[in-house]
């Protein structure tokens, strides 16, 4: 009979960069059970609304995070412009989708170069990072931000975008994509590569679905669910179909999120060819009062904001369920049975958001 | 999208959860709001792009039943509520037990 042990995996671990601990119940080498703890850099930022007004929030929300940043100021604005009935101009939507997608792409190269840095790749994880730089140069001379970008607020956005600009990035963006094309071929055709993760941590559709996973990792398992197809913000206005894979297994979520950057890239090019002219925010007038739960697709999978306001300057709460809170559910039932060696690979293909999940 | 949220009472709450588990929809989030001696909780649920999301409003000395016994992924859920705001739910499947967050001070957003 095997022996069980208890191996404890985090808070520190070469492969987290950020804190997140499991209690891996074991028997010889493989992992029985595995039980997540978090909680060791909660901030409880969502109680600031006592001591922020609800315009001050926006940056509050964009600091939940530094990758997701974009994102979090954008499902907060959105769920408080449902709330004060403000109808945001179009070329503001049209730019707030632009940098959606930029963040989706240095999110997913970010990503891509821990995983393969996480199995020995170090040329190719410094190849990915040298990429998503481009994304991040986009980002600065846009919104004057590499990591936080204080771009959003309630009614539009702060900064417009020149012409001459997003000509610019439409010719980085053909470039980011060629490159791009060169550095997806290990991951996807490398046999050391496959070895390490293909039938590693298989979630079926009915299991991811259970779950309530989301993102990459959901759709790695062949469900179709991705928030852009309701069409917030300038996403009614573009042509895409969400990316799914039909494995369910460590491969198939690499192979997702690299199309997703090829998607983003032609969704930034529709977006360019398309942007209208005109205003980039309206005045906003009163208090919101009122309640709504806004649903984004961040990189990472489907983030919730729920608002509920009260009439005055302070709302009475901002609730944000991030996309790897919903994803623990999911990381634990991979873990179930796979080898002790292929835990950290696990661990990093939920693309895991530490920050987040502590706002 | 539909954002409405359907007022229920808190002790058909396992029953409410049951009726959408079997109409094909997983859970989203379940969060609560500070009111007045009492909780507002919202546990929203999907199907597709469809939403659900049920309302309820649970006095502070009562305790609510845990929907984990239908939809177990609602541990993380149901132990943040109880860490942050102090929620009294029974018979959660992974019950850390105030222990799932590392607070300073006890039930922080109570």
């Amino acid at each position: 009979m095997s022996n069980r042990s208890v191996i404890p995996f985090g808070p520190q671990h070469p492969v987290l960069p950020e804190p997140i601990h499991l209690d891996l119940v074991m028997e010889d080498e493989k992992v029985v059970e595995a039980i997540p703890s978090i909680g060791f850099i909660h901030r409880g930022l969502e109680k600031l609304v006592d001591k922020k007004d609800f315009n001050e929030m926006v940056y509050v929300a964009e600091r939940i995070c530094g990758i997701c940043s974009l994102g979090h100021g954008l499902g907060y604005s959105e769920a408080v412009e449902h709330i004060m009935d403000i109808d945001v101009p179009a070329r503001a939507k049209y730019l707030r989708t632009i940098w959606s997608e930029l963040s989706r792409i240095h999110s997913h190269l970010l990503w891509l170069g821990l995983l393969a840095d996480a199995f020995g790749f170090e040329s190719l994880y410094m190849d990915c990072w040298r990429l998503r730089e481009d994304a991040l140069d986009m980002f600065e001379a846009s919104t004057g931000g590499r990591v936080i970008f204080s771009v959003m607020k309630i009614g539009g956005i702060r900064r417009d975008v020149s012409d001459e600009m997003l000509k610019d990035f439409y010719q980085r963006i053909n470039k980011m994509e060629e490159d791009l094309k060169t550095i997806a071929k290990p991951f996807l055709l490398d046999k050391a590569v496959q070895t390490r993760l293909r039938g590693v941590g298989v979630l079926t559709a009915e299991q991811a679905d259970a779950l309530g996973c989301a993102g990459p990792f959901l759709r790695a398992s062949g469900i179709a669910r991705d928030i852009r197809s309701t069409g917030y913000c300038a996403y009614g206005d573009v042509d895409f179909e969400p990316i799914i894979s039909t494995e369910g297994d460590s491969y198939a979520r690499t192979e997702c999120r690299i199309k997703e950057i090829f998607q983003s890239f032609d969704i930034i090019r529709q977006l360019i060819d398309r942007m209208p002219s005109g205003d980039i925010d309206v005045p906003v007038k009163g208090m919101p009062n009122g309640e709504y739960m806004m649903r984004i697709e961040q990189p990472r999978g489907e983030a919730l904001y729920y608002v509920k306001a009260n009439g005055t300057k302070f709302i009475d709460r901002m609730r944000v369920r991030t996309p790897t809170f919903a994803n623990l559910s999911g990381l634990v039932e991979t873990l179930k049975g796979c080898d002790l060696a292929d835990v950290p690979i696990l661990v990093l293909t939920i693309d895991p958001c530490i920050s987040c999940t502590e706002r | 999208m539909n954002t409405e949220f359907v007022n229920v009472n808190p002790e058909n709450i396992i029953d409410e959860s049951q009726k959408l588990k079997f109409a094909g929809y997983h859970l989203m989030q379940q969060c609560a709001t500070r009111v007045p001696d009492a909780y507002e909780l919202i546990y929203t649920f999907g199907k597709d792009l469809e939403v659900k999301q049920l309302k309820m409003t649970l006095p502070e000395d009562q305790e609510i039943s845990s929907i984990t016994s239908i939809y177990p992924c609602a541990f993380i859920y149901e132990n943040e509520m109880h860490d942050l705001f102090g929620v009294q739910i029974k018979m959660i499947n992974i019950d850390y037990e105030g222990k799932l967050y590392r607070t300073a001070i006890e039930t922080p957003f109570k």
